[in-house]
């Protein structure tokens, strides 16, 4: 499996799959390359920390595993299962057969009967993997406990097979929305990244690969734009996913300049709280009303 | 090795990359003692996990250097800017700074070269040439050149002199003032505006967003100069010493009464956050604590798996009962942006009770539930208290017992068993009468009556601070003078 040589590295390469990378999120990519630690990525909704892991599968030639989380998400869910109904089943079959209890418990416990839960999977998996633990932050405080052990041993010990260990340390993103603040324990085992909304330069860029059909002048609107948004205060800023979404209506519609009227008709591809709408539309100017304000001088 | 032993051996020419990795690791110890010294929870694992990250990314790279540092010692978003000021201090004379060698020059004449030497060319530069230069660097936003001219104005303007202790910030307000900070943006927005199309001179939008561009363009300005200053008197005073000038509480614990502006605002921007994250927890804790009735359909579902012995008895899900919160709060002078706060942090929480009613008190009283009811967000209805609140009865001063009086002639027929009611203020009475029966009736209503005090407990019961009289008929009094408190104590309350 190819390691990251540089940071630099890391840029060309995430760039390769279309992820443009400042060398805050690359450099902590390449260390947790280095150390073998997880990531721990933080940061507002839709600026790219799930991106962030799949370019970094697709860029390392890793499969992704993703265990999505969720609350009340358990051992059963997250690592492995008994599958009880095939057992059940195989307890039954086996009534004629006369079979002695030592026999059938070790055969009803054993690979066929295991169902393997996406943490398992990573850690028996020979080849190389990049593990997505999304939004852990809504899984409970026991759950968070269950993962730490898994990401500091990457061993598993299932009662009645023993003790599974992984060929490899696969590498581990962990997303957080940060609606609760994660244990200490978690934060210490893992490097911490928080990506923020870009800044102007790095958003016209993402427009621009993401979007290939825009042209530069018209990326370079879109992004200054939705800065101008964001320094607003809105209950829920654009994303960069809605940033995109937004170039590719501009496209659909035709549109080559950005102006107050089109500014109007499209807004609400960026905004999605009306009260959002309502402020900007008003900041922006973008209603046309007569005695606009904004801005009178240079 | 000893975590204080480090101390800067006189300036060290820049651009030369630190020689040993003993000498590295001291560095980064004194670094990390410094973190936990401004409040950084940095544990021992961590402390670990920076000493091998810097084995991996070289110091020349500062970017990568730094996001390695930042990776392993930070995990709080809210700790980056206590992170960044501590960073630059210590790591401003080491690594190379980007692309040419006026770094050491300028780090040499910090020490107390006379001014005006050094910088190469740029010391011929009139006044005027330089704003010129400056002007177009802005323009086509050349940082290299920005930073160079930045580091000249410095030279020239500051006037720095060695030895002398005053703070950065009147050196930055010297530099700023004799560059003419202003000026520069005007005749920047008018160059732009020269060379911007005819039809989109007057579109409000196009202006806007030049308009930003270049108060971004001048803030990348400002903050060069800033840390070029930062450098200069690290290298005349020492790590430490700059360290300690520049120690900040954190957001979470800058006291509210006594907050700088700057921290006010870091204060609003790490509420939304806290509040969020506490709201969550706190649902989460009351829903599992303790289960449901049994629910015979799904026990009776699930016993299938199992042949039909009901093995695994299931539960529905419970629902229970939300408190009812009033709080009563002095939004006279001396604790207002406390109220702000707390009634913000509280209303920002509304969906974990079934219902928030807010008051707001100086001599007079009023409800203020409405604002928040009506407002699309908080810092509006926050702002709308503070403007049309009718809270002054007699003179605008705090008269704890008159308010009081009238909230129990008014409402105190619809305080219930169910309601928590949440009293803000430093019970600075001005020497009115306390009408403290009046909490001992509300409290005999109403299910608790607590208290939240801005003032630090050593303050309380002296002057006209009467908390004295009201403690005995409140379920608790507490000390709340920072955001950390005020966390402490919603957890508290709602884990009874």
């Amino acid at each position: 499996m190819a390691r990251f040589e540089s940071v630099d590295d890391v840029v060309t390469r995430l760039r390769g799959a279309d992820y443009l990378a400042d060398t805050g999120i690359a450099g902590v990519v390449f260390l947790a390359d280095r150390l073998e630690k997880p990531v721990l990525v933080e940061g507002p909704a839709g600026v790219g920390k799930t991106e962030l892991a799949k370019a970094t599968a697709t860029v390392t030639g890793s499969r992704l595993i993703r265990l999505q989380c969720y609350e009340g998400l358990d051992e059963s869910k997250a690592l492995y299962e008994w599958n009880y109904k095939k057992q059940l089943l195989r307890i039954q079959s086996d009534r004629e057969h006369e079979a002695s209890w030592a026999e059938v418990e070790a055969d009803i416990f054993s690979e066929p009967f295991l169902l393997t839960r996406p943490l398992l999977e990573a850690i028996r998996a020979e080849e190389p993997i990049v593990l997505l633990i999304d939004e852990v932050d809504r899984v409970e405080v026991e759950t968070e406990a269950l993962l730490l052990e898994v990401l500091s041993d990457f061993q598993v010990s299932i009662p009645e097979l023993g003790t599974i260990k992984g060929h490899q340390r696969p590498r581990v993103f962990l997303t957080s929305n940060n609606t609760r603040e994660l244990s200490e324990a978690l934060k210490r085992r893992c490097l911490y990244l928080h990506i923020d909304y870009p800044d102007i330069e790095r958003e016209r860029e993402i427009v621009r690969v993401r979007v290939p059909e825009i042209d530069e002048d018209l990326a370079g609107q879109v992004a200054s734009v939705v800065r101008s948004v964001r320094q607003l205060d809105l209950k829920k800023a654009p994303s960069i996913s809605e940033t995109i979404d937004w170039a590719r209506t501009l496209l659909y519609l035709g549109r080559h300049e950005i102006d107050a009227e089109v500014l109007d008709e499209t807004l609400h591809v960026l905004l999605k709280y009306q009260s959002d709408l309502a402020r900007a539309h008003k900041e922006l100017g973008a209603d046309r009303g007569p005695g606009l304000t904004t801005g009178t001088t240079g | 090795m000893t975590l204080r032993s480090y101390n800067v051996p006189g300036p060290r020419p820049a651009g030369v990359a630190l020689a040993e990795d003993a000498d590295m690791l001291e560095v980064l110890q004194g670094f990390v003692h410094e973190l936990r010294l401004a409040g950084l929870p940095v544990s021992m694992t961590e402390n670990l996990d920076a000493m091998q990250a810097v084995a991996h990314v070289p110091i020349s790279d500062r970017a990568a250097f730094r996001s390695a540092l930042a990776a392993t010692l930070v995990k709080h978003h809210r700790h980056q800017r206590a992170f960044d000021v501590l960073f630059d201090v210590y790591f401003s004379l080491h690594g190379a700074l980007p692309a040419d060698g006026s770094g050491a020059e300028a780090a040499a004449e910090g020490t107390g070269g006379p001014p005006g030497d050094g910088g190469g060319a740029a010391g011929e530069l009139s006044d005027e040439e330089l704003a010129d230069l400056l002007l177009a660097a802005l323009s086509s936003m050349d940082r290299d050149e920005l930073r160079r001219l930045a580091g000249e104005a410095v030279t020239r303007y500051a006037g720095m002199e060695p030895g002398r202790p005053v703070g950065g910030t009147y050196y930055l307000y010297r530099t700023l003032r004799q560059l003419d900070i202003e000026g520069l943006t005007a005749r920047l927005a008018a160059l732009a505006e020269a060379s911007a199309p005819t039809d989109e001179r007057d579109d409000p939008l196009a202006t806007r967003i030049r308009r930003e561009e270049h108060e971004q363009r001048v803030r990348q300005l400002r903050e060069l100069v800033e840390a070029e200053i930062r450098r200069r008197l690290v290298a005349d005073r020492g790590v430490e010493a700059m360290a300690r000038t520049l120690r900040r509480p954190l957001p979470e614990d800058a006291d509210f009464m006594h907050a700088s502006r700057q921290e006010m605002r870091e204060l609003q921007r790490a509420i939304e956050p806290l509040t969020r994250a506490l709201a969550a927890r706190l649902a989460q804790r009351r829903r599992r604590r303790h289960r449901g009735q049994l629910d015979f359909r799904s026990t009776v579902r699930h016993s299938l798996s199992y042949g039909g012995v009901p093995a695994e008895p299931k539960f529905r899900h419970p629902r229970p009962s939300k408190p009812e919160i009033m709080v009563v709060a002095d939004i006279s002078g001396s604790v207002a942006s406390f109220a702000r706060f707390t009634l913000q942090f509280v209303h920002a929480m509304a969906g974990q009770f079934s219902k928030v009613r807010s008051w707001v008190f100086i001599d007079g009283i009023d409800e203020v539930t409405r604002f928040f009811d009506e407002a699309d967000d908080l810092t509006e209805a926050v702002h709308r208290v503070n403007t049309d609140a009718d809270v002054v009865w007699v003179d605008g001063h705090s008269d704890y017992g008159h308010a009081f009086e009238v909230f129990h002639e008014r409402h105190a027929r619809e305080v219930t068993p169910k309601t928590s009611l949440l009293v803000l203020g430093d019970a600075r009475n001005n020497y009115h009468a306390p009408q403290a029966w009046v909490l001992e009736d509300l409290r005999r209503r109403g299910r608790h009556v607590y208290w939240l005090n801005p003032e630090q407990r050593g303050y309380w019961d002296t002057g006209d601070s009467v908390i004295a009289d009201y403690a005995p008929h409140c379920d608790g009094v507490f000390e709340c003078r920072n955001l950390r408190q005020l966390q402490q104590f919603v957890t508290a309350v709602i884990e009874r």
